[in-house]
């Protein structure tokens, strides 16, 4: 009779179960340098991406709420001499295959190619490489962050709809440097601007602090640009050495674009329309400081994955993996438009703010550049020219 | 010829009988009400309120005009003979939407920050009640009975029902990404839901929440991701269901017995909220990035007017 009772306990609380599943996400960052910021106004970022991933599942826990699905978030971190395909292997073992990437490229690659990743979804939060949306690209894995074509496609739009069409490409010492001012040239090509000059960064970074900082930039920089004639200075300097320096200081009065001045990025503390307001206050309430594009990519995952797992009424990885990249997948992702992946490479299409120092400047796409399907495909790599084959 | 004469006034006067009308636009960047006159459709005054206007909505006796000033946390309330704020009331956190209950005494109001509704009792001037809702909740409705309370939130993607009475949540819907308006209709029996991503709108039956149709818009030109769905007035005979299609620049005309897409308007940019004239013959839409009001005249299936108002208004009201 016990037995009985038992076996009866446990049909009734089957079915509970799976309608009260809990869907684990696990966040694998790496350790990096500290970075001092180069404004006294702005403060260090210990938890960029991080910060952004436990919002999104707030936000999921809401939904959830409503729908009898309850969501957890595990953050594991890979050491500077750690492997990332130790950790893959330890959240296998424990049954968890929804992981948001916080890593750079070689590590996510490192990451994705473990057998034990094969049952997994990687949502890329990190890396910009254009190569792991081509060659190197990997069926388990979604990205949320813009590659860097994608951002040099709508910095150019916007460029050409200003007519401003001759550039001045400047670029720093860093591999994510060259890569991006691959992208400018790339987009240059594509939009129908001219790259009139091109010049590296060479001096060492970081000697504005010192008394005679100033005295030495005003020094440098002028000779630096002293070329000629633009529309713009397009500066590709990811690491933020030298790029914050440049406006005020060139030899010709030329605005600074790229990746300083006027900025192309998947997210800007100046957003505020489409309801991203609300976006940003609940981020600063609960971070404690401004939304950076890496926060809110991984903002993007996690929420991409609740609202896949809402919406196919799945509380299984593989089930939510295969909506997330189905027909009816969107994602509100507060700049107006429907956010999807795309299904040649697995980047999520959006829409790039071209972003001021203190507001918001435009969005691209920007009006007139027209696609088949969706505009949003006018940025980055097309279906027809992707280089990924899965 | 004096046929002609005879009809034409007639018209004339037929059209100065209907069309007393005062619409009230809320200028969400300018910080004011714009007021129209319905008989010259000339914006005759505007009228300085708190910061960011969006919610908007007359009183029972129709002499009160309600705006939810979300910058400042409150609704400020107009006095419509003066045509000035007359004192305010507490709203909760960035109210951005409210509805009128039918009793005439409470608002129901949509607070976009805390995930509340807050339910605010007028004659008393305070806040009564907080039912706990989805991420952002954004449209309010309730049925014309009074029974029931309706709300959307914009990031959890989700219908709320609230029961008028026990203001506890009867059921939580599932609906399209991120809904932004709900209104019930005339005889309180469906509940109409859109979908500004989506760009649909969903009915659903009001006593069972069970969907009846999905109305998909088609705008020839415009891609699919700016055809999004917004604001919606249905007609109190419920024959008509007119739906704002924000950045598509239209307003699409459905019958609402056959749920068919009937024919599209062609208004001002981003058009958010509409709003029916008393006498159903005319609808007003509200364009935020033309800062204008659109004016269609139903009978005659055209766009007869544009309205130059305040920037980026957002919400209106007509009163008879």
């Amino acid at each position: 009779m016990k037995i009985v009772l038992v076996l009866i306990a446990i049909f009734l609380s089957a079915p509970a179960l799976a309608e009260e599943g809990v869907i684990t996400i696990a966040v694998v960052s790496q350790e990096r340098d500290p970075v001092e910021p180069v404004s006294p106004l702005d403060r260090p970022i210990r938890d960029q991406g991080i910060a952004g991933a436990r919002l999104g599942l707030s936000d999921n826990a809401t939904t959830g709420r409503f729908t009898g699905q309850s969501f957890t978030l595990v953050e594991r971190g890979v050491g500077k001499d750690g492997h990332p395909e130790d950790v893959v292997r330890e959240l296998a073992r424990q049954g968890i295959r929804l992981v948001v990437s916080d890593l750079d490229a070689s590590l996510l690659l490192k990451a994705a190619s473990v057998p034990e990743a094969r049952e997994m979804l990687l949502i890329n939060a990190r890396a910009p490489d254009d190569a792991l949306r081509n060659e190197s690209c990997r069926a388990n894995v979604l990205h949320t962050i813009p590659s860097r074509a994608m951002l040099a496609d709508a910095l150019a739009q916007y460029l050409m709809s200003r007519r401003w069409r001759r550039w001045f490409l400047v670029t720093g010492g860093t591999s994510g440097d060259r890569l991006q001012a691959d992208a400018f040239r790339r987009a240059a090509a594509r939009f129908g601007a001219e790259i009139v000059v091109e010049k590296e960064w060479t001096f060492k970074p970081g000697h504005a602090r010192t008394d005679t900082g100033h005295v030495a930039l005003q020094t440098e920089i002028p000779a630096l640009t002293q070329v000629a004639d633009h529309d713009v200075l397009v500066v590709a300097d990811e690491a933020n050495e030298f790029g914050e320096f440049l406006s005020g200081r060139t030899a010709r009065p030329r605005p600074v674009v790229g990746t300083h001045g006027l900025v192309a990025t998947g997210w800007s503390p100046v957003a505020e329309q489409w309801g991203a307001t609300q976006l940003q206050s609940r981020f600063e309430k609960s971070a404690g400081r401004r939304m950076s594009a890496v926060d809110y990519a991984a903002w993007a995952a996690v929420r991409a994955i609740g609202e896949a797992a809402v919406r196919s009424r799945s509380i299984d990885p593989a089930g939510i993996a295969s909506f997330l990249r189905g027909p009816d997948f969107i994602l509100s992702g507060f700049k107006g438009q429907g956010q999807s992946f795309r299904a040649w490479d697995g980047q999520m299409r959006q829409p790039i703010l071209i972003a001021g120092p203190r507001l918001l400047v435009s969005v691209s796409p920007q009006t007139g550049y027209l696609h088949r399907g969706s505009e949003l495909d006018t940025l980055g790599t097309d279906r027809e020219e992707s280089g990924c084959k899965l | 010829m004096q046929a002609l004469i005879v009809a034409v006034l007639a018209i004339a006067l037929s059209l100065q009988a209907a069309l007393a009308e005062t619409v009230y636009v809320s200028n969400e960047q300018d910080n004011t009400v714009s007021i129209i006159d319905g008989t010259t459709l000339d914006q005759t005054g505007t009228i300085p309120v708190g910061r960011r206007p969006r919610g908007i909505g007359l009183s029972a006796d129709r002499q009160t005009l309600y705006v939810a000033v979300g910058d400042d946390n409150r609704i400020d309330v107009v006095d419509l003979k003066s045509r000035r704020v007359d004192g305010s009331l507490p709203s909760g956190e960035d109210p951005e939407f409210f509805v009128l209950h039918p009793d005439g005494r409470r608002l129901f109001v949509a607070n976009e920050n805390d995930n509340l509704v807050s339910v605010l009792d007028i004659p008393e001037r305070r806040i009564v009640a907080e039912v706990q809702v989805g991420v952002e909740p954004e449209g309010m409705g309730v049925s014309p009975d009074g029974r029931f309370v309706v709300n959307t939130s914009e990031t959890t993607s989700m219908l709320h029902v609230i029961d008028a009475q026990t203001l506890e949540l009867v059921d939580n819907v599932l609906v399209g990404t991120r809904p932004r308006v709900a209104q019930v209709s005339g005889d309180s029996r469906q509940i109409w839901v859109s979908s500004e991503l989506r760009g649909t709108v969903e009915v659903f039956d009001a006593g069972t929440r069970e969907p009846l149709a999905r109305i998909g818009f088609e705008v020839p030109g415009v891609p699919r991701e700016l055809v999004q769905a917004v604001g919606i007035q249905l007609t109190p005979d419920g024959s008509r269901a007119y739906v704002a299609l924000g950045p598509a620049n239209r307003v699409a005309e459905i019958d609402a017995k056959t749920f068919k897409v009937l024919r599209t308007y062609l208004v001002g940019q981003r058009v958010w909220h509409i709003a029916l004239s008393p006498d159903g013959k005319r609808l007003y839409t509200a364009n935020g990035n033309s800062s204008d009001v659109s004016v269609i005249d139903l009978d005659n299936r055209e766009v007869v007017k544009t309205i130059g108002v305040g920037r980026s208004p957002w919400g209106l009201v007509v009163a008879p």
